[in-house]
This record gives C-alpha cells, structure tokens and sequence, in this order.
C-alpha cells in the first residue's frame, strides 16, 4: 500500500534527478573537453545551432503571418541588436492579424 | 574581490537576468497553465504539480509526464522519457562552461539547476555582447521558474491563466523570442552554411523522429558542419592541437 502512494513521489523524484544530473553533467564534462581547434570550433557554434534547431519546426507551422512575423522579428533583432523589441515586433503583427482575422 | 561593489554587482546582475526574462516568462506562465489543466484532469495534486516543477523544472519533459500519468505509474518509462527529452540540456549545460570559468563546484551545483532553455538563450545572448556572470543566469531562472509555477498552478486551481493566448499572440512569444535570440549567435557569412545544415536536418528530425530529437540532431550537425567546414585559423598559424 506504501508503495503505491509514494511512486508519484518516486516519479517525480527520478526525473528531477535525470534532468539535474545532465544540466550539471553537461558542465562538469564540458571543463575535460579540448579548448582548442575543431572541438572549440565545434562548441563556440553549439549556442547558435540548438537555438535555431529548436525553433525551426514551430516558426514554419506558424502560418503566413507567423512566417511575416518571424522574418520581422528577425530584422529587427539584425538591425538594432535589442531582443526585447524585436521580440515586441513579432507577438504584435501576429496578436493583429488575428485580431483583424487576417 | 569580495567587496561590497562585488555583492552590488552579484544582486544587479541577478534583477537584471530577472527583467530580461520577464517578457518570454510572461508566455511561460500562458503555457505552463495548459500543463495545469491537465494535469488537474490526470489526478495530479496540486502539490505535487508544484514540487514538480521545483524539482524537475522542464516544460516539455513535464508535460511528457503528465501525459504519461495513469495508475500505475509507469516510473522507468517516464524516467527514460525525461532522459531522452531533456537530453538537450546536456549540450546546454557543456555551452554554459565560458560563463562558469572560475566558478567554484559549489557554485556550479546551486547555479545549474535553474537553467532552462528560455533564461540559458537570454543569458547567452547577453553573454555575446556584455558583461554577465552566473548571477544574470540564476536571476532569469528565477523569473521563469516563477512564472512557471505561477502559471501550472493557477491552471490546476483555477483553469486558464488568460482565456485566449492566442488572441495576444502570446503562443507566438516563443518563436519571437527565440527568433530575437537566434541573431545574436549570427557570427556573419561563415555560418550560413551550418545554419542551412542545421533548419533542414532539424525539420527533417523533426518530421521523422517522436520527441524532441530534432533539438539534439539540428544542432549536433550544425555545429559539426561548423567545426569541419570553417578554416580553422589557429591551426593555420601553426598552432598543434
């Protein structure tokens, strides 16, 4: 009976150390990996290709609008380097043109 | 260097990664009551909803729980599902190590545990341009994992957060966010072709393979295909290594 009330805990308990163990261990291995040449090549291009890879499926399900959106956004974030307004830029042509049932 | 202009810094640079993420975190907290929802209809208590979100602090790998929620709990297939999901942090966590240079163990092991894929961009971006230490990571933590658990547990309680996400856009705030970010990595022409490597084996992954694959698999051969194709300028120096 004790244990069937505590697997919700247990559940809880190993996917929060799975997620910890890799958020940590990807640090702590990180400090054995080569600095230099291809393999710093290769970690200094990481940042940029999870991000895009993270994003590609759901900014090309967006629809005509979201793909206007996200090359606004986009733009802008080349332009003028702020995030915060060119993040501004996309939410609003997107909250308009369904607003206006574009 | 343990003045009081260092704690200064230590408590601006933690408001200040907390208002960078205040806007995505606005989006987060649209989502997360999604997961409330949910997992009210599952069973789920509340508390344990809220120590879930303490603990294991992931969106999709939650949502990936609660999904998978039925008496008996199924624990090592969810256990396994996380591991597969969040196997991306391994790689955000290794990308996190010039931020972390000079960090004590000590500080790693508190400071790691908030990171999540929308203060790790913001932090990173930042980190391109700016002086930023471990703090503006932590204090981005903060602010998602508030609006995090603000969000799930109003969408248990009450159900959700904001009527319409979509009427505002807020649905779309991720792929803005993202998008803003994604820029700032843009190191100019020399990444096109990793970047056009990286779009279409993510779509390809992602159109192929269950889960969030895509992630690992985008951005691996992205970054291989940086790594074999940019000249590599020390070894042309004569650097050895």
């Amino acid at each position: 009976m004790s244990s069937e009330t505590s697997l919700p805990l247990l559940a809880i308990a190993a996917a929060a150390t799975v997620t910890y163990a890799l958020r940590l261990g990807g640090l702590l291995l990180s400090d054995r990996l080569p600095k230099t040449g291809r393999f710093k090549q290769f970690m200094d291009a990481l940042p940029g290709t999870i991000l895009l890879s993270l994003i590609m499926p759901a900014a090309l399900s967006a629809g005509l609008w979201g793909w206007i959106a996200t090359i606004c956004t986009a733009l802008c974030s080349l332009r003028t380097g702020n995030i915060f307004l060119s993040m501004l830029v996309g939410v609003v042509i997107v909250a308009l043109s369904r607003n206006y049932g574009l | 260097m343990k003045t009081t202009t260092q704690i200064h810094d230590n408590v601006d640079q933690l408001k200040a990664g907390f208002i960078a993420n205040i806007v995505v975190a606005a989006s987060v907290a649209a989502y997360g009551s999604v997961l409330g929802i949910v997992a009210a209809r599952k069973g789920l208590s509340w508390a344990e909803l809220l120590m879930m979100n303490l603990s294991v602090f992931a969106g999709s790998a939650q949502f990936v729980m609660v999904d998978m929620w039925l008496p008996p709990l199924p624990v090592a297939e969810i256990t396994m599902a996380v591991l597969v999901i969040n196997l991306r942090y391994l790689l955000i966590g290794a990308s996190l190590n010039p931020l972390f240079e000079g960090c004590s163990l000590r500080h790693k092991i508190f400071f790691m545990h908030l990171v999540a894929d929308e203060n790790w961009a913001m932090t990173m971006a930042h980190f391109q341009r700016s002086h930023i230490t471990t703090w503006f990571l932590l204090g981005g933590g903060l602010c998602v994992q508030a609006a995090w658990s603000l969000g799930t547990i109003t969408g248990h309680r009450l159900g959700t957060v904001i009527k319409n996400p979509e009427q505002f856009g807020l649905d779309f705030a991720f792929v803005a966010v993202f998008t803003a970010l994604v820029f700032s990595f843009w190191r100019g022409k020399r990444d096109s072709v990793p970047w056009l490597i990286t779009a279409v084996i993510a779509l390809i992954a992602e159109k192929l393979l269950p889960g969030k694959w895509y992630i690992l698999l985008g951005g691996l051969s992205g970054a291989l295909a940086s790594a074999v194709l940019i000249k590599n300028d020390r070894e042309d120096a004569g650097d050895v290594q």
